[in-house]
């Protein structure tokens, strides 16, 4: 396994705070978190400068197969904490997917019913596997997208409220919190301390809120970035277009260094590169991660990037992410990369 | 008569925020390129540089796949219902 050698900014604490790998475990919900972190090597060689590395989180080692494990998690504990959740309830929240299928894997590992409304066009994947934790789907209008869901939710609970626990990944503390306390940590363990950047993709913004405060507060010259798609109509699912979205109340933009918007077509070509050059396949907010990383890596003369991939490619098979991949060259990476140049250069 | 669109909402702050609107052409690639005329800006959002319909939309003509058709060569007539369906659904 690669070590990374610049470790300045480690001290003995973080060290003897590396966590030893469960061997075995009494829960599902144990096995959430320290997941590992891939060196992109081959798809950024002759891209970025020799004192520059890229990592990838790799989110989907986590049982429930993404990063939504985490804060499903944390917003479960902290209900039952305060009685929000109690036998006889159900836990109920919008979600396109991920989400739903970490806590319909949560409600199960704990013995809640689980009712999920999602815009009926998430992949059928992501539909199967929340029914095969024995969740049950309640579908909105795909027209509507996944403020549609939000709405049509707030309705069945508004008809029932005694009925259900809604953790409201949206507006809920827990979820950037659980980034807080364990992503960030990771991160910060996993790369010695010589973390320089932060990109992470803005869905509920969970992720970036929360690791973005953890590792200011251990190096506030840390930059966090949050990568969006470019217009409101796009096919990175996942992601929110803030502009045109109902903005999740746990998303505070003025905690972000800045914004790197990417077109979905960048995304699904980065996707091919990552599966077919690095051997990684994973989901299209996953390769927008990979894309809006490259970019800042390319910027930078020497420093240590580090992104989120949500998930892997394989929950995502029957969907329109595979259409015309058969056409992708690795030249259209370097195009890209070639268009980051003139525009920098156009700019300097 | 013309041909019922059915817009998502990511694409209706070109259609004034409807939901549906009219529109004509006898295929699919005429209906879009004559939705861009009355709502300048959306073909651009639906079609590729190259004239292709972007890999993330879905267009449903009466209910059916037009990439299970003729995609956008697929037949168009009046009292057709055309739906336009982003890919995912945003958010998490």
């Amino acid at each position: 396994m690669a070590t990374i050698s610049r470790s300045s900014r480690q001290s003995p604490a973080d060290v003897r705070s590396e966590p030893t790998p469960i061997q075995r475990a009494s829960s599902v919900l144990e096995l959430i978190g320290n997941t590992p972190l891939l060196e992109i090597t081959r798809l950024t060689e002759g891209l970025v400068r020799p004192g520059v590395r890229v990592f990838a989180k790799l989110e989907g080692f986590n049982p429930g197969g993404s990063v939504k494990d985490r804060p499903a998690r944390k917003m479960v504990e902290i209900g039952l904490e305060r009685g929000d959740l109690r036998p006889g309830k159900v836990i109920i929240d919008s979600t396109s997917g991920n989400t739903g299928i970490a806590l319909a894997m949560v409600g199960a590992a704990l013995g809640y019913p689980v009712e999920l409304v999602m815009a009926a066009n998430v992949s059928k994947e992501r539909k199967k596997i929340i029914e095969a934790f024995g969740a049950r789907p309640i579908y909105s209008d795909p027209l509507e997208g996944s403020d549609g869901a939000i709405l049509l939710c707030r309705k069945i609970i508004a008809e029932n409220p005694d009925r259900y626990f809604k953790p409201d990944q949206y507006n809920n503390a827990a979820n950037p919190l659980a980034h807080f306390q364990t992503t960030g940590p990771e991160i910060w363990r996993q790369t010695g301390g010589t973390v320089t950047h932060f990109v992470a993709g803005l869905g509920t913004s969970g992720t970036v809120m929360g690791t973005g405060r953890y590792l200011k507060s251990r190096n506030p010259a840390i930059r966090v970035i949050g990568m969006e798609p470019d217009d409101a109509m796009h096919g990175l699912e996942g992601l929110k277009h803030m502009a045109t979205s109902i903005v999740p109340g746990i998303y505070n933009e003025a905690e972000l260094d800045d914004k790197i918007a990417v077109s979905t077509e960048d995304a699904y070509d980065m996707v091919y590169a990552l599966g077919q050059v690095e051997g990684v396949l994973v989901g299209q907010s996953s390769g927008a991660a990979m894309v809006a990383a490259l970019k800042v890596a390319c910027s930078l003369r020497e420093g240590c990037v580090v992104t989120i991939f949500a998930d892997f490619g394989d929950r995502y098979l029957s969907t329109n992410l595979w259409i015309g991949w058969q056409q992708w060259r690795r030249d259209r990476i370097e195009r890209l990369v070639s268009r980051w140049n003139v525009s920098a250069n156009a700019t300097t | 008569m013309g041909i019922k669109v059915r817009v998502p909402t990511p694409l209706r702050r070109f259609t004034g925020g409807n939901d549906e609107v009219a529109a004509e052409g006898d295929s699919i690639k005429a209906v879009i390129q004559d939705l861009d005329r009355r709502h300048p800006g959306i073909g651009e959002r639906l079609l590729d540089e190259k004239g292709e319909l972007r890999r993330f939309v879905n267009v449903y003509l009466n209910g059916d796949d037009i990439r299970f058709l003729s995609a956008l060569d697929s037949k168009v007539k009046d009292g057709d219902d055309i739906s336009i369906v982003p890919a995912i659904a945003g958010g998490r």
